[in-house]
Order: C-alpha cells, then structure tokens, then sequence
C-alpha cells in the first residue's frame, strides 16, 4: 500500500513538474515580443532577393520608433536608390525620386505586394506590433529545429482584419526567438515561411541576424533578409517620421 | 425553250410568284445569317489577333505557363535578335514585339500627392517606329476621343472611362505602378496626350497604352519584351501555314530545361480560339443546314400544292401527246428559273441587308459590359466572295428537291383515264 502511494505520489509530483515548466502561449509570447519589437532603433539591412530572372541584392536603413512609425530609405542598387518609404498608423506612403518625384499613397491590398520584388509585403516590412495585442496563442508541443529545443506555438488572430489569420511558431526554448514560422491565411492555407538562419545577442536580447523569407504563392527561392546592424533606444527626430522628409 | 419558261414564269404569277417569293426570303435569310456569322468570327479573330494573340505568337516557356498574369520577370530577351532572325526566317509576316502589364494609375492632385487611383491594364507596342502597323492594328487613330496618339517619349494614351473615372485631363501627369522586370515596384511618370475608345469592353474598362520603349525603360527590360507578335501580311489568319512555321521554328529550341526558351503559339492555340472558332463554324453550318432544310420542306410542299394546281394543265399537255417526262424535264427547267430568279433577288437583298450590317453593325454593348474577352461591342456582318453565292446552294437545291418530288404525279396519270378526269 505505501508502494501504490509513494507511486502515485511521484507521478502526481512530475505532472505538476511537468506542468509548471511548460510555459503558457502567453508566457511564450510575451517572451517573444520583448526580443523582437523594437521601441526605438535605427536598422541597416540587406535583402537579397532570389527571383525568377535571378539574385538582386537591395539595401536599406530604417528608422523605426513604436509600432506605428517607421521611415526606410533605399540606399542599394542605383537604380533603387533614394526611394523611400514611409508609415504613420496604417497608412503607407512610398517616395520615388527624380525624374518621377511623386510622393505615392500605399492602402488597401497594395500593402500586401512585395517590396522590391522580394518575399516581403509592405506590411511585413514595417510591422512591429506586439504579437500578444493581435494573436492569441497556445503551446501545442516541441520540436528540434537546427538543434536546438524549441516550443511549437499556434498564433489565432484576436481582430478580423488581419493578414495572417493564425501563425505557427517554432519559439527557441532558451532564447525567446522564432526560428521558423509558417503564416497562414483564414483558410488554413499557409502563405509565408521564414527560416532565421543566425541570430544575435544585443542589449541582453537575441535579435534576429539573418531570415530566409519564403512567399508561398511564388514557388520560389526565397529572399534572404540579413541585419547589417542595429542601433537599439537611438535618438530619432520627430521630424524623420513626417512626409516632408520624403522628399528631402 | 429556256426563253418559253422564262416568259412562263413571268407572265403566269399565278404559278411562280410564291415559289418565287418562298425562294427569296430563303436565300435572303440564308446571305444575311452567313455574311453576319462570317463577319462575327473575322472581328473575333481580328480582335484577338490585334490586341492579343497575333496570328503567331512567341514567349519564353515559363511566361507562356503564367501568361494571363503576365509575369514580365519572364519576359524575352535580346528581342531585336530575334525579330531580325524571324525577319529573314518567316518573311511573310511581320514581326513586332510588345509588352503587356497591369498595375495602378496614380493621379496625383497639385501637391504631388495621390488624389486617386485605379486599376488599369496595359499594352506596351511599337509606335513611335515609322514602318510600324501598330497603331493600325490598335485601331488608335480611329479610336481617339480626344487628343492624340503617343509621338513623343513619355506619352500614353489611356481610354475614355478611365480618364472621366480619374477626373485628369489631357495634358496632365499620371503616374503608373507596376511591376518591373526583377518583380520590384516599377514607378513611371506619363502625360496623358489622348483617350481612346476601342469599342472592346474588356480594352474600355480601363485600358491604356504607350510606346514599347518607355515600357521597357520602365520596367528595366531593356531589350526585352513579353511577347513578339507575327502579323501575316495578307492581313488574314491562315492556320495551316501557322501551323508549319510554329512547327518549324519551336523545333529550333527543343531544350524543356531552359525556362528562358521561345515558344511559339498560333492564334488557335491561344485563349481557346481554335475551339471557340470550330464551334461557331459548326453553329453556322447548322444554321444554314435547317434553312436549307426547312426551305426544301416548304418548297416541296409549294411544288406539291403547284402541282395540283396545274393538274388540269399537265392533263391537257399529256392529252395533246406530250411525253410524260418531257412534261418532267420542263417543270424541272422551271423550277431551275424559279430558283435562279428566286436566289438572284434573294441574294440581292440579302446583300443589301449584310452591307448595311457590314457598315452599322448590332450594338451588343449592353450583353458584353462586363465582358473579358477580346470581343467588339459592335459585331458587323462581312461579305465575302461566299456571300455572293452561298444563297444559290439553297435556293437552287430546294426548288430543284420539292419540283423533282410534286413531279412524279406526272408520271402516275394514265391517258386512258384523261378525258374523265378533265370532264371533257
């Protein structure tokens, strides 16, 4: 009798163990949240761009302040640069230089066409809202992804306007960071993947270095989006964000 | 004799002035419902041709499985190569490259900034080149509304409700969004210089069209270009010597591999035409089938009811000694003037009819509002050489079948019985 309770005892005890390790999809999230979304930075990237017709490599810095403002200049190709990109709240408006020199309003489902040519969408690129405002998320296992122990998080969409309906994260259980990702629409159907290649520690968080964006609908190879540096808490003028910027 | 049963016929109307008029209406019908199917499938084939398809087109393999949504990063390169080469090869037609696009119209108000936008597809052709039949194809001169067609770098013509649709003016800026050929964000300022109605539903709705070469800088293509286009000279579509030339060249480039390869289609291969074209031939034959049918039934019955009518007379003719299939023979003759005299009126009119559709046409603008085919608001009859007899095959065989069958009673009259039958 004492074995059956010292037996039960000790299954009792691991559940609750068990239990208490695992962290919610909340917990998961808020992890999450804090490496990725950036209060105030100033970001120099690299895309490289694998098309049908071949591999393009665009440039770009970025002035990012909260989840509403961010302003990007094209600094690579040539033919690329100068054109710049701004978004107040939901609106984005895209800036082409001389000999166009127009000042172009980005709404609606324009958002959700590629940058450049790239994986990316608009929206993708200027996004920085905390996951936990938007999702609501549970941990639905693990799994080793390129080593590493990671948690399977399902994201559901709390609002109805929403591109990605739900995501799938796989969430690295000691650095709080997303090593791939499949987005999917309300359908169910998967529309982007992300692969992070390299991530790096700054400021007692790990931030991504490098993504393999995937856009589904292409079929294609992908574009590469590598972080060439980051300043975190930079000093950015209130001015950076305001159209007139555009066109200076 | 001719001239005896062509004085017969005119004088005694009696006898042939219904058959007559039976014979005319039918071959009326026939030319008309010939030269109107006839004229449909030309625009058909014509505008598919011009806006679309060509009579021979060429793209790479990979543009040619996504074409309708012409994914310009597929597009041909080193197109001037190519045209010269289709130049020498093919010279029966003429070659000429164009590019194909949809992106936004951005009109922007007087700071600069977008005042509106709208959806617009877009073709990209040669204009500006002298020896060009662009334009003609395009049917841009006559369909010009207001201002001009492009005739400098920088120009675009845009159609007529898209330019009330942005409330811009001729002489305005615009600025078009699309894709470029890396599938980047291609951003091109343009001057309105024109609006253009095109009289195609699936063009009106918001189409607008400029020189190749801004295009190509446009979309960083120098060089290049989503498809070429081979017009025969003869203006006409001939699908078995298409046939041997898309044979002919596409055996050059065999390799399934190169994504990058060209690809030749001829205009049947293309939208489903080669169905759509099999189908309306077989509608019409079935049309001129039942006319052709239903003629001889009412033409037999006419001969049947004739002949009843001139029991009394072949009576008499087979009392005075006639042979019973001379008799025949002469109402078979004049059932011959019947029907030529029948047919020549019968296609007169029709012609007349079909020449006047040729020239107005039917408006089914309303039926294609929302149309997505290459097709014209205005379908018009055309008359060909066929018109010009296609109603004698009726008008003729009819006459011929309901005289050869109400005849054979002649052939059932004893002349022993005559006398009593007559009541002489």
């Amino acid at each position: 009798m004492k074995k059956i309770q010292a037996v039960t005892a000790i299954i009792f005890s691991l559940i609750i163990n068990a239990s208490a390790q695992t962290p919610s999809g909340l917990e998961v999230l808020k992890k999450v949240d804090k490496n990725l979304v950036l209060d105030k930075a100033i970001t120099q990237t690299t895309m490289i761009i694998h098309g049908r017709s071949g591999t393009r490599t665009v440039k770009s810095k970025s002035w990012i302040e909260g989840k509403n403002k961010a302003f990007v200049e094209y600094t690579y190709p040539p033919r690329e640069e100068g054109k710049k990109m701004l978004k107040l709240q939901d609106h984005v408006w895209i800036y082409v230089p001389e000999p166009t020199d127009r000042v172009i309003s980005i709404s609606g489902h324009l958002l959700r066409q590629p940058v450049m040519g790239s994986d990316l969408s608009y929206e993708d690129i200027t996004e920085n809202r905390k996951m936990i405002d938007i999702y609501n998320a549970e941990v639905t296992g693990s799994e080793i992804i390129d080593g590493r122990d990671c948690y399977i998080i399902k994201l559901t969409a709390k609002l109805e306007d929403i591109t990605y309906y739900s995501r799938k994260l796989w969430v690295d259980k000691e650095r709080w960071v997303p090593l791939k990702e499949i987005r999917y629409a309300k359908s169910g159907k998967p529309l982007k993947r992300s692969d992070m290649l390299e991530v790096f520690s700054i400021e007692n968080r790990w931030y991504p270095k490098k993504i393999h964006y995937y856009d589904l609908m292409k079929n294609g190879e992908g574009t590469e989006y590598i972080i060439d540096s980051i300043t975190l808490h930079a000093k950015i003028a209130e001015s950076q964000f305001t159209k007139a910027v555009l066109k200076k | 004799m001719i001239r005896f049963l062509i004085k017969g016929v005119l004088r005694d109307q009696h006898r042939s002035l219904f058959p007559i008029i039976i014979v005319a209406f039918g071959v009326l019908l026939t030319t008309v419902v010939y030269s109107f199917i006839n004229g449909g499938l030309n625009e058909l084939i014509t505008s598919n041709a011009n806006f679309d398809t060509g009579h021979l087109k060429i793209m790479t393999r990979s543009y040619s499985k996504l074409e309708s949504q012409m994914p310009n990063d597929l597009a041909l390169t080193k197109i001037d190569k190519l045209i010269n080469s289709l130049k020498n090869e093919y010279p029966g037609y003429d070659w000429t490259a164009r590019i194909k696009f949809v992106g936004l119209l951005d009109v922007p108000d007087e700071n600069g900034e977008t005042k509106s936008q709208h959806h617009v597809f877009g073709i990209a052709a040669n204009l500006f080149e002298e020896k060009s039949h662009e334009s003609e194809r395009l049917n841009l001169r006559k369909s010009i509304i207001k201002g001009r067609i492009p005739e400098n770098p920088g120009e675009i013509v845009i159609s007529e409700n898209l330019l009330n649709k942005t409330v811009t003016n001729i002489g305005q800026p615009i600025t078009l969004l699309t894709s470029n050929s890396g599938g980047g964000m291609a951003v091109q300022n343009f001057i309105v210089c024109g609006t253009v109605n095109f009289g195609i539903a699936a063009m009106d709705n918001g189409a607008v069209i400029a020189d190749i070469s801004d295009i190509q800088y446009a979309l960083d293509m120098p060089d290049g270009a989503a498809e070429v286009l081979g017009f025969s000279k003869n203006n006409y579509y001939q699908p078995t010597e298409a046939e041997k030339i898309k044979r002919d060249f596409n055996s050059q480039y065999l390799d399934l591999n190169d994504k990058f390869a060209p690809l030749m289609l001829t205009l049947g291969d293309q939208n489903g035409l080669k169905e759509y074209l099999q189908y309306v031939n077989s509608i019409g034959y079935l049309i001129i089938g039942i006319f052709l049918f239903a003629m001889s039934v009412v033409l037999v019955n006419a001969g049947l009811m004739s002949g009843i009518r001139r029991y009394g007379e072949v009576g008499v003719r087979l009392a005075l000694g006639e042979a019973k299939d001379q008799i025949y023979r002469s109402l078979i003759y004049e059932s011959v003037v019947v029907g030529l005299i029948g047919s020549i009126l019968g296609t007169a009119l029709g012609l007349g009819i079909s020449f006047y559709l040729q020239e107005f046409g039917i408006d089914v603008s309303e039926t294609m509002r929302n149309s997505t085919t290459m097709m014209p608001n205005i379908i018009r009859a055309r008359i060909s050489l066929t018109s010009y007899y296609i109603g004698f095959i009726p008008g003729l065989l009819a006459t011929l079948i309901g005289t050869s069958f109400s005849g054979i009673q002649i052939f059932k009259r004893q002349t022993a019985t005559l006398f009593k039958e007559l009541e002489v």
